[in-house]
């Protein structure tokens, strides 16, 4: 009896992973971003992939087991997760990954946060009290992320840290670089009007100067409604717009009706790596991103 | 960045001050001063501009250089803080809970052959009627603790009280996966131990949970539980409590008369589907505890032991929950009852009997805000004998059962309007049962277990 219950412990901890750092990830663009850096010796594991909307989903089991195994914790915060974090946190059992310690990174934090709401009430729908969090969608504010993160991952996991430092090195180099030709690239976009599903893009906006008129959303959360299409209809009908756009995840038929009336182009962008066919990691989520636009230029 | 802050810190406290006392200032004195502010203020917008135009020069030659740069981090997160005392404020939110409920036969005399009930279990009041009013307060105490306190406002005989419900504070820095709770708490036995009234998929409890734990079993105590460092989500917890509720009653065993275990395990199949099932047992002590008729009750006087095996499977296209789910969960309740009962009239009888209670439930979400749900729930007993024949503990001829349909519509994660429908056949009588129910939250935004 007693073997059998020595073996049970034993097989238990070997399916626990065995890399030098266990990182949790909230979302596909911030794993995608620690294994740049982090290579072969962590183990990053997305919480949610990019079909799926990271406001909504459930503080399954499976996670929480991933939160045990923790050593970092990397999340958009800003509230984000509020619906399902929280609940993995508590579940969880990690001491090292609780708000506060060197295991939990909200990297909103570290960039220039848009969309601050002066003042909050559910009345205007789902609010993010500390601003916009959807940051990725500005390729500035990686580059802002990606030392602070090194930094982490080396503190965290000492034994590795040259290599973290001489990854990061190599990625500021490719991603500045890459940076350079998406400014470039982005200069004719300057000034586009767009309508996008949700306020998913405002990072993107300021960054490339896009010029927002409205939400197929008649308030932040709250599904598109009959009414409120035919108030947009009305309003930027008649080439009133550049682009509609929206996410893998969001439903099309919002702006597929908008946009078959209005004669306005309908984008799918990826707001995550994976979002779309294209954007299989960083770099060609931005490639995507500018590809889609500039191919709809009107 | 760190300037810029400082700066805009500065200047407020340097306007706030002068305007602190500027109502007992002549009217000119003030026209001066709010010049003067006009001016300065211009001057340091001016400089604000300034060095914000160098901080934004100065992270561009950052970025492009190889070596990582000092994380801006400090920066921005002190513009965050506020120098107010309410900062360290806990999360609250207060539930708003309502119904309106219909019987074919005077709830008053509901009861089910075999099955006595304790405390809050039974059916709701008749017609319209606030239901529980919630406050919850949770926060951080300090890096190794966090604490929670539920305390509903409740209504009876037209005095309003404020009770505590749960009150319990958590570890969050033990090594190893462990966490421990004390205080009180529901129970971690079973699924619907321990969710709150406002979380529930239907109005009102499973047959089984109001027969065998008088709803939901909250008692005074602590909690082990230990959390396996495995993919598979495996967790372990023990329970020592008070034994003051009921199954227990009494505090028995000098007021450490309840034990409980359980193991829950849970993953996904896919990244549409995912599971917990869980096996729970519970070992009580009851004196004196009563059940049945309020106004002449049964005594019992014996020992309980309870084991409940779970199963809940939940489904969404690609996890995105808000768009379209599904979820079917049952659970199955055994039950020994060992010891003896003390009849109103004032006789004792030894009783040691078996009742197992089942159900099961599927709830889906078409499309965002509305959703459909059903349950089958029953109970099922061997009769206790002849000396129980004619009072409440005499099982009847069939087993207990409903069926029960839901509708409702959420307008957003707080707000709910719910329909329901019963086809109550455990009590007397075959009872259609029908009612409106709403649940309102406002305040902090509470994360949802699974």
């Amino acid at each position: 009896m007693h073997r059998i219950f020595l073996c049970l412990v034993c097989w238990m901890f070997s399916l626990a992973a065995r890399a030098d750092l266990n990182v949790f990830a909230c979302e596909p663009e911030w794993a995608a971003l620690v294994n740049e850096i982090g290579g072969g010796h962590v183990d990053v594991y997305s919480a949610t992939t990019a079909l799926q909307d990271p406001h909504y989903i459930q503080a399954r089991p499976s996670l929480i087991a991933k939160i045990r195994s923790a050593g970092l914790v990397v999340c958009s915060g800003a509230q984000l997760e509020i619906g399902w974090l929280p609940a993995l946190l508590s579940k969880g059992n990690n001491g090292a990954v609780q708000p506060g310690t060197p295991g939990f990174l909200e990297v909103s934090k570290l960039v220039r946060r848009l969309e601050i709401p002066a003042s909050v009430d559910r009345a205007q729908g789902d609010m993010h009290p500390e601003g916009n969090p959807h940051v990725q969608t500005n390729p500035h504010n990686i580059g802002l992320i990606a030392p602070v993160l090194a930094a982490r991952m080396a503190q965290l996991d000492p034994a590795n840290a040259a290599a973290y430092k001489d990854a990061l090195t190599d990625f500021t180099r490719r991603w500045d670089e890459a940076v350079a030709g998406w400014d470039a690239r982005g200069t004719p976009l300057k000034g586009k009007r767009i309508i996008p599903h949700h306020k998913s893009w405002a990072y993107l906006e300021d960054w490339l100067g896009l010029q927002e008129l409205g939400n197929l959303e008649p308030l932040p959360g709250v599904p598109p409604t009959a009414a409120h299409l035919s108030d947009l209809l009305a309003r930027f009908g008649e080439g009133g717009a550049d682009f509609i756009v929206r996410t893998s995840f969001q439903d099309e038929k919002a702006s597929l009706w908008l946009s078959e009336r209005s004669g306005i182009p309908a984008l799918v962008l990826p707001l995550s790596p994976g979002g779309t066919e294209h954007a299989t990691d960083l770099f060609r989520m931005f490639d995507d991103i500018l590809d889609r636009l500039l191919g709809a230029k009107s | 960045m760190c300037i810029r802050d400082l700066l805009i810190i500065w200047s407020c406290i340097f306007f706030l001050v002068p305007m602190a006392g500027a109502d007992a200032a002549p009217a000119s004195e003030i026209e001066t001063l709010r010049a003067e502010i006009a001016a300065v203020r211009q001057e340091y917008e001016s400089r604000i501009r300034e060095l914000e135009n160098r901080v934004t020069a100065a992270e561009q030659k950052s970025r492009s250089g190889p070596a990582a740069t000092a994380p801006p981090q400090a920066a921005v997160e002190s513009a965050s803080a506020s120098a107010s005392a309410n900062v360290f404020n806990p999360a609250m939110a207060a539930i708003f809970q309502g119904q309106v409920w219909g019987y074919g036969h005077d709830p008053e005399d509901y009861r089910i052959p075999g099955f006595p009930l304790a405390g809050e279990a039974g059916p709701v009041d008749r017609g319209l009627a606030l239901g529980e009013t919630e406050l919850d307060i949770n926060a951080n105490v300090d890096d190794k603790f966090t604490a929670w306190l539920t305390a509903p406002i409740v209504v009876e005989d037209g005095e309003a009280g404020i009770e505590v419900e749960e009150a319990w504070v958590e570890t969050t820095a033990l090594p190893a996966g462990f966490a421990a709770r004390f205080g009180r708490f529901f129970s971690g036995i079973g699924y619907q131990n321990n969710r709150h009234a406002h979380a529930w998929d239907f109005l009102d409890q499973p047959l089984a949970y109001q027969a065998f734990l008088a709803v939901q079993y909250l008692d005074d105590g602590v909690q082990l539980r230990w959390l396996a460092p495995t993919d598979l989500f495996l967790e372990f917890g023990g329970e020592v409590l008070r034994g003051g509720r009921y199954p227990a009653g009494g505090s028995e065993d000098h007021g450490f008369g309840t034990r409980a275990f359980y193991v829950h395990s849970g993953g996904d199949l896919g990244d549409s589907s995912s599971w917990l099932a869980g096996l729970s047992w519970l070992h009580a002590e009851a004196g004196d505890r009563e059940s049945g008729d309020e106004d002449a009750p049964l005594q019992f006087n014996g020992d309980t032991d309870l084991a409940i095996a779970q199963l809940v499977w939940k489904w969404s296209p690609h996890g995105n929950w808000r768009d379209e789910n599904l979820i079917v969960q049952g659970e199955y309740l055994w039950r020994n009852e060992d010891g003896s009962y003390t009849l109103p009239g004032g006789a004792t009888s030894a009783y040691d009997t078996e009742q197992t209670g089942w159900y099961v439930q599927a709830v889906y979400q078409p499309f965002p805000r509305w959703r459909v749900g059903a349950r089958f729930d029953a109970l099922s007993a061997t009769d206790p004998g002849p000396a129980f024949a004619g009072t409440e503990l005499a099982t009847a001829g069939s087993d207990p059962k409903r069926y029960t349909l839901m509708l409702d519509w959420s307008n957003s994660e707080f707000s709910r309007l719910r329909v329901q429908y019963t086809y109550d056949d455990a009590g007397l009588t075959g009872d259609s049962q029908w009612g409106l129910q709403y649940i309102h939250s406002i305040g902090a935004h509470g994360a949802h277990a699974f």
